[in-house]
């Protein structure tokens, strides 16, 4: 939108090669950017899969770190309170659990991927809880 | 003539004039008229992702209101002031709620805490005590004004406070809780609220829950870091804690605790209690004489409630993640799982009526409530309710440690 006091209004529709070259290249940036910031960018489960760990995160997790993940029995994982953790040590803390504490190993419900996954989106803002899909009929 | 002046109007005269004046008085009133019913078949349901609850009753088991501005309620609990009219909503974000069930609206809140884990209220009704994981403590309150009357952090001689656990109501104005960190287990008298009276005790490896027996003689605390429970005879307090169910595990590594149990007084029947293991999918038979183990049932998974109905003639068991849509049901006599239920996915809690001839039961991930019969252990009702998860009866009022 910043160009757009410069576009004639009849050519509004068409993107000028600047913008795009712009456009282009901060994206890029931006992508290199998180890329560094985590190692990588971790695989995105299947979009069942992904709604299903949302719900686990949100819930299940929640009964100890909050719905909110403001915190519990568990530490508050929010992005703020997440920020200066490695974000490798938070994916083993998930996988192998927390020998000592109440945190458990995850490795029976989830995979490392999967962690690294759920950790890459707790680092940046989790997202909100659709729910679980609606259960087929029982009879 | 004189006589037929003052001469009284027509009886269906005054009719109308006299329900006018009503009708425009009450029209003064600022505040809606209740409905008058009793409060004994009252209770709530929270709605822990939305900050609301719902006020049913169990007569006609139904939904009166849905209520709301309740705050994060994920890990809600909830206790009655003796007449059951108002319920007191402990939230997960410090929030304390007060909501008045025939009117069906908040009538005080405070967030009182950054982190709470639930409350208590005491014998005569008159304080409302708040357990507090941030910052680690207990609080009283005014049950009628929510005034802050005392704060007792939970601290420990080495200056850190202690996340407080196993909050429950004593004679007296006496209150018990334990403290996860320090492993410790305290009460607290508020006989004179402006001068809080402490006692401490040796608790155990991290206690995660407590309970106390429906007669309120024994306090009995969970440990996660031990295998075993801490347990005092409160009629016998210079005699101190001691450990029962030493070595429950037997040295085997224990599996995934996903959550943790839950205790109250309803692990009790008869003379026995009924206690989830950590870490073992088991549930421990204690014999209440002697504190010794007499049993342990194998379940289906790692327990979280396991309920005596009032009768103390079944123990509906609920699990922990992954396995949370399924409920057993031991038989007390037998002392046999007779019964696998799966009610709805996420059974998150369960609630009998007082005579246990019905068991409620929150299915979060189906966004509904469902009502079992006992007895035929089959489904008789139920009803929508966005990610249910405790329930609530006004019938803990009337029972100590609830």
């Amino acid at each position: 939108m910043l160009f757009t006091d410069a576009l004639p209004s009849d050519a509004s529709m068409k993107i000028p090669p600047l913008l795009a070259h712009a456009v282009v290249f901060l994206g890029a940036a931006l992508v290199s950017a998180y890329a560094a910031a985590s190692g990588h960018v971790p695989v995105e489960p299947a979009p069942a899969r992904a709604r299903e760990l949302v719900h686990i995160v949100r819930q299940d997790c929640g009964s100890c770190h909050g719905l909110t993940f403001k915190g519990g029995l568990g530490p508050a994982l929010t992005a703020e309170a997440l920020a200066d953790k490695p974000a490798e040590g938070l994916v083993a803390t998930i996988v192998g659990g927390r020998p000592g504490t109440p945190m458990p190993p995850f490795q029976s419900i989830l995979s490392e991927a999967e962690a690294e996954w759920i950790v890459y989106w707790l680092m940046r803002g989790f997202p909100a809880d659709a729910g679980l899909p609606q259960a087929p009929a029982r009879n | 003539m004189s006589c037929r002046e003052v001469r009284l109007a027509p009886p269906a005269l005054w009719g109308v004039v006299l329900s006018a004046m009503v009708v425009l008085l009450s029209a003064c009133s600022s505040v809606p008229p209740v409905a008058v019913r009793g409060t004994g078949d009252l209770g709530v349901v929270i709605e822990r992702a939305d900050g609301k609850v719902k006020v049913i009753e169990t007569t006609g088991r139904s939904v009166l209101a849905t209520v709301d501005g309740l705050g994060d309620l994920s890990h809600a609990s909830v206790v009655f002031s003796r007449d059951g009219r108002y319920a007191f909503v402990f939230g997960r974000d410090g929030g304390l709620t007060k909501v008045d069930l025939l009117a069906r609206r908040i009538v005080g809140r405070k967030v009182q805490a950054g982190n709470a884990i639930g409350g208590s209220i005491s014998h005569d009704g008159s304080l409302v005590v708040v357990q507090n994981y941030e910052p680690g403590g207990i609080k009283a309150f005014d049950a009628n004004t929510l005034e802050l009357v005392a704060d007792v952090p939970a601290t420990t001689d080495d200056g850190t406070r202690s996340k407080v656990v196993g909050l429950a109501d004593l004679s007296g104005k006496r209150f018990i809780y334990s403290l996860f960190e320090a492993g410790e287990i305290r009460i607290t008298d508020f006989s004179d609220p402006k001068n809080p009276l402490t006692r401490r005790f040796a608790g155990g490896k991290q206690p995660y829950d407590a309970l106390v027996t429906p007669d309120g003689r024994y306090y009995i605390a969970g440990l996660f870091g031990e295998d075993g429970l801490a347990l005092i005879d409160l009629w016998n307090l210079d005699k101190g804690s001691r450990k029962i169910l030493s070595g429950y595990g037997r040295g085997e590594q224990p599996l995934p605790v996903f959550k943790m149990p839950h205790l109250r007084g309803w692990s009790i029947a008869g003379n026995r209690a009924y206690l989830p293991a950590i870490g073992r999918h088991e549930v421990l038979v204690v014999d209440t004489a002697t504190w010794q183990e007499v049993d342990r049932i194998q379940v289906k998974s790692q327990p979280v409630f396991a309920m005596a109905r009032p009768d103390g003639r079944e123990i509906w068991v609920n699990f922990a993640f992954p396995d949370n849509g399924w409920v057993q049901v031991i038989d007390t006599v037998s002392g046999k799982v007779t019964d696998t239920l799966q009610p709805g996915r996420g059974i998150l809690h369960m609630e009998f009526l007082s005579k246990g001839h019905e068991i409620w039961l929150s299915a979060r991930d189906d966004n509904k409530v469902v009502i079992y019969d006992t007895a035929s252990k089959q489904p008789i009702g139920g009803f929508e309710s966005a990610s249910p998860s405790g329930i609530f009866f006004t019938t803990r009022a009337a029972r100590t440690g609830f």
